[in-house]
C-alpha cells in the first residue's frame, strides 16, 4: 500500500453567472480524473505546461480546494470524506511548500511566529519556551541564522524566504511536502541550493514529495517518478530515468524536445517536435484524448472519439495514448514525417514547424 | 528627490540592520515613514493645536462664551457690530458675546461630534465588514449568501444620499447634539463595512492565507490573526479623512438647525448659520467659524493622505 494513492480525483468548478442568484452555467474541468501513487520516501514530479492543473491537482491533496469526485487516501484514510475539523488535524501530516515566498508569508508576522502558529494549532510544543527550542533547531537545518526570529519577511532575500516556507512545513514534522513550483520564483543560481536542501532534508528526515513543476531539469533532478499532465489528466507516468531516456506518449516528446542540450552538434541535429495551437480551453476540453488537437502523431480512428486510459507498457512506464506502442515501433509516424519525405522529393526545405 | 545626505542614512541604516537588528515591523517601518512626511507633521501639528484647544478651551478662554458682556455696544438693528480690538480679539457677535472665547470653546463640541461620530461608524461598520469578509473569504457555499445579503443592504444604505440620511436620522431622532453624532455616524458605517470587506476579500485571496490554512490554523484565528490586521491600511486612512468629512457634517446638520437646540452652547455650524443674516454687516463673523471648519478639515485630509502614502504597499522596499 502506498503512502499516498489518488483515484480518479476530479475538481471542477463551476463558472457561475447572476445578479442575485447564482446560476452555474459550465464548469472547468481543472483536473479530470487523476490517478496515482506516491510511495514512502519518494519524490513523485509532476509536470505539464501552465493552465495544465498541475497547482490545483496539489491543493487538491491537501483539499486546499474541493474535490469534486475520486479518493485522496493517505495512510489509509481517504482525504477526500473527511470532515473539516479532522480534516484540519490530518494537516500536520500533510504540509505543503508555495511557488511565491514572500506572497505565502504574512507580511506583519515575524518569523518566529509565522513558525510556532503551526505547532499552536496541532498543540505541538507545550510552552513558547519549548516551541522556540523548536524552532531553532529547524531554522539550524534550513540554514538560517538565529536571529531570523524577530524579522519580518520583508527582511529577508528570496532563497532565505523559500527557506523560511520549507521551515514552516517542517515545524509540523510532517510525512508527506506537497512542493508547489518550490523554486521557479529564484534565481538559477539560488535554485540549486533550495534543491539541494530539499533533497538533504528528505535524506534526513524521510520525508516523501510530490513536487510540482514546469522547469524539466529540476524535476528531473529531484524525483524518483515523473507523472506528465495535460489539460487535467496524466499523459504518462514513468520512473524519471525511463521518462527521459525514452519518452513514449506525443506530448511527452514534445516537451523533451523542448530541453536544450548542451553540445551544439547534437543540438542542431537532434529530433524538434513544435507543437502548434493553444491549450485548449479546460471549461470545453476535447473529446476523445485531451492532446489530439495538438498532436503530431494524431490518427484518423479512436483519437477524437475514445479517451485513453494510462496503460502500463512494462517497468512502470505508463502512457495514456491510443497508438503509443506504435509510435515506439515506428510503425505510426508523425504526419510531419511522412511531409518532410514529399518536400525532399519537391526538392523543397523541409518544413521546420510540424504540421498535425 | 532624495539628497546625497538621504542617500547616505539610508545607506547607514541598512548596514546597520545586517546582523544586530531585531527586525522592524510593516506597522513601524509606516511610522517611520510617517514621520519623515511633511505633510503629515503639518496635518499632524494642526490638529494637536485643534485637540489642544478643544481639551483647554473653556480654561483659556478670556471670557465666557454665553455671558452677553457688552450688550448696548451692539445694535444689530442699526448695523452696528463690534471688529477685531484689544479687549475682543475677533469681535463681538451679534448678541454682544466675545466671538474669541465661543470658538476656542466651540472646538471642544466640533472634535467631539466629529470623534464619536466617527468611531461609531468605524465600530459598526467594521463589525459588518468583518463579518461579511469572512463570510466572503472563508465561509464556503453558506458564507457567500450571508456575504450577498449583508452587501446588498450596506449598497442600498450607500445609495441614499448621505445628508439626506443624515437629515431623515436627525428628524426622526429629534434635535440634540447626539443625533447630529448618531447621524454623521450611520452615514459612515456603509463606506468602513465595504472598504474592510473589499480589502478582507483581496487579502482572502493570497497565498499566506492559503499557507495558513494548509498549516491547519483554526478559521477564526486565520480571520482575526491574519486576514482584518492586513486589511486594516485602508480603513485607518479612511478613518482619518471621515475625521474631516465628519466635521464638515456635523457642521452642515448644526447649521440646519438640527444640532443642539440650545444655541447658546458654541458650535461652529451653529455660529456659521447665526452670522448668516449679518453676513452684509459684519462678514468676519461667519469667517471666523468657517476657517476653524475648514482648518482643522484640511488638518485630517492631509494626514490621512500621508498616512495612506506611508502605509501603501506599493511603497514597500
Amino acid at each position: 500500500m502506498s503512502l499516498l494513492e489518488l483515484s480518479d480525483v476530479q475538481v471542477h468548478f463551476p463558472i457561475k453567472k447572476g445578479v442575485f442568484f447564482d446560476r452555474t452555467v459550465g464548469h472547468v474541468y481543472a483536473v479530470d480524473g487523476v490517478s496515482l501513487s506516491v510511495e514512502a520516501g519518494q519524490t513523485y514530479g509532476l509536470v505539464g505546461e501552465s493552465g495544465c492543473g498541475k497547482t490545483t491537482l496539489g491543493r487538491a491533496i491537501l483539499r486546499l480546494v474541493d474535490i469534486t469526485n475520486g479518493e485522496v487516501v493517505f495512510d489509509g484514510t481517504d482525504l477526500a470524506k473527511l470532515p473539516p475539523e479532522e480534516m484540519r488535524r490530518q494537516r500536520s501530516r500533510l504540509q505543503m511548500v508555495f511557488q511565491d515566498p514572500l506572497g505565502s508569508l504574512d507580511p506583519r508576522q515575524n518569523i518566529e511566529s509565522t513558525l510556532a502558529e503551526g505547532m499552536e494549532a496541532h498543540g505541538i510544543g507545550a510552552d513558547k519556551a519549548e516551541r522556540r527550542e523548536r524552532i531553532l533547531r529547524i531554522l539550524d537545518k534550513v540554514g538560517l541564522p538565529e536571529n531570523s526570529l524577530s524579522r519580518y519577511p520583508h527582511e529577508f532575500s528570496g532563497g532565505q524566504r523559500q527557506r523560511i516556507g520549507i521551515a514552516r512545513a517542517l515545524a509540523l514534522e510532517p510525512d508527506v511536502i506537497i512542493c508547489d513550483e518550490p523554486v521557479s520564483a529564484l534565481d538559477v543560481s539560488i535554485q540549486a541550493q533550495v534543491v539541494n536542501l530539499l533533497e538533504e532534508l528528505q535524506e534526513e528526515l524521510g520525508l516523501t514529495y510530490v513536487v510540482i513543476a514546469h522547469d524539466l531539469a529540476v524535476v528531473r533532478h529531484i524525483s524518483d517518478v515523473i507523472g506528465v499532465m495535460y489539460l487535467g489528466s496524466l499523459v504518462e507516468e514513468a520512473p524519471s530515468d525511463a521518462l527521459y531516456a525514452e519518452p513514449k506518449h506525443p506530448y511527452t516528446r514534445a516537451l523533451m524536445s523542448a530541453v536544450p542540450i548542451p553540445d551544439p552538434s547534437v543540438e542542431d541535429d537532434r529530433e524538434r517536435i513544435l507543437l502548434q495551437g493553444d491549450l485548449p480551453s479546460p471549461s470545453s476540453p476535447p473529446t476523445g484524448c485531451r492532446f489530439h488537437t495538438r498532436c503530431p502523431w494524431k490518427q484518423d480512428t479512436l483519437c477524437d472519439t475514445e479517451r485513453p486510459v494510462l496503460t502500463d507498457l512494462g517497468d512502470g512506464h505508463k502512457v495514456a495514448c491510443h497508438y503509443a506502442a506504435e509510435i515506439a515501433a515506428g510503425t505510426v509516424v508523425r504526419a510531419g514525417e511522412a511531409a518532410d519525405e514529399d518536400d525532399a522529393k519537391e526538392g523543397r526545405e523541409p518544413a521546420s514547424v510540424v504540421a498535425p | 528627490m532624495s539628497t546625497k545626505t538621504d542617500k547616505i542614512d539610508r545607506l547607514a541604516e541598512l548596514t546597520a540592520q545586517s546582523e544586530t537588528s531585531t527586525g522592524s515591523s510593516l506597522w513601524v517601518e509606516a511610522m517611520r515613514r510617517l514621520r519623515a512626511s511633511k505633510m503629515a507633521v503639518i496635518g499632524g501639528c494642526i490638529i494637536g493645536m485643534f485637540v489642544i484647544l478643544a481639551v483647554l478651551g473653556p480654561w483659556v478662554a478670556p471670557y465666557d462664551p454665553t455671558a452677553q458682556l457688552w450688550r448696548g455696544e451692539v445694535r444689530t438693528n442699526q448695523g452696528i457690530f463690534i471688529g477685531m480690538r484689544g479687549e475682543n480679539w475677533f469681535g463681538l457677535d451679534h448678541l454682544a458675546r466675545d466671538q474669541f472665547s465661543r470658538i476656542l470653546v466651540g472646538a471642544r463640541q466640533t472634535l467631539l461630534v466629529g470623534i464619536v461620530s466617527t468611531l461609531l461608524g468605524l465600530a459598526i461598520g467594521a463589525l459588518i465588514g468583518t463579518v461579511s469578509g469572512a463570510a466572503a473569504t472563508l465561509g464556503g457555499k453558506v458564507g457567500g449568501r450571508i456575504d450577498s445579503v449583508i452587501m446588498r443592504f450596506i449598497d442600498m444604505m450607500l445609495a441614499l444620499p448621505s445628508l439626506l440620511l443624515a437629515v431623515s436620522i436627525a428628524a426622526m431622532l429629534g434635535q440634540s447634539i447626539t443625533t447630529v453624532m448618531i447621524a454623521v455616524g450611520v452615514v459612515q458605517i456603509p463606506i468602513f463595512a465595504r472598504l474592510l470587506r473589499g480589502s478582507m476579500l483581496a487579502q482572502g485571496g493570497s497565498d499566506y492565507v492559503l499557507a495558513t490554512r494548509a498549516l491547519g490554523v483554526r478559521r477564526r484565528r486565520i480571520v482575526l490573526a491574519h486576514i482584518v490586521p492586513n486589511s486594516l491600511s485602508p480603513v485607518i486612512v479612511q478613518t482619518t479623512l471621515s475625521l474631516a468629512t465628519a466635521i464638515i457634517e456635523a457642521a452642515a446638520l448644526s447649521y440646519l438647525g438640527l444640532g443642539n437646540p440650545d444655541a447658546a452652547v458654541p458650535e461652529w455650524g451653529v455660529m456659521l448659520a447665526q452670522s448668516q443674516k449679518y453676513f452684509d454687516q459684519a462678514p468676519m463673523l461667519a469667517v471666523y467659524p468657517a476657517l476653524g471648519i475648514i482648518i482643522t478639515a484640511l488638518g485630517f485630509t492631509l494626514l490621512g493622505e500621508a498616512m495612506r502614502e506611508a502605509l501603501d504597499p506599493k511603497l514597500r522596499s
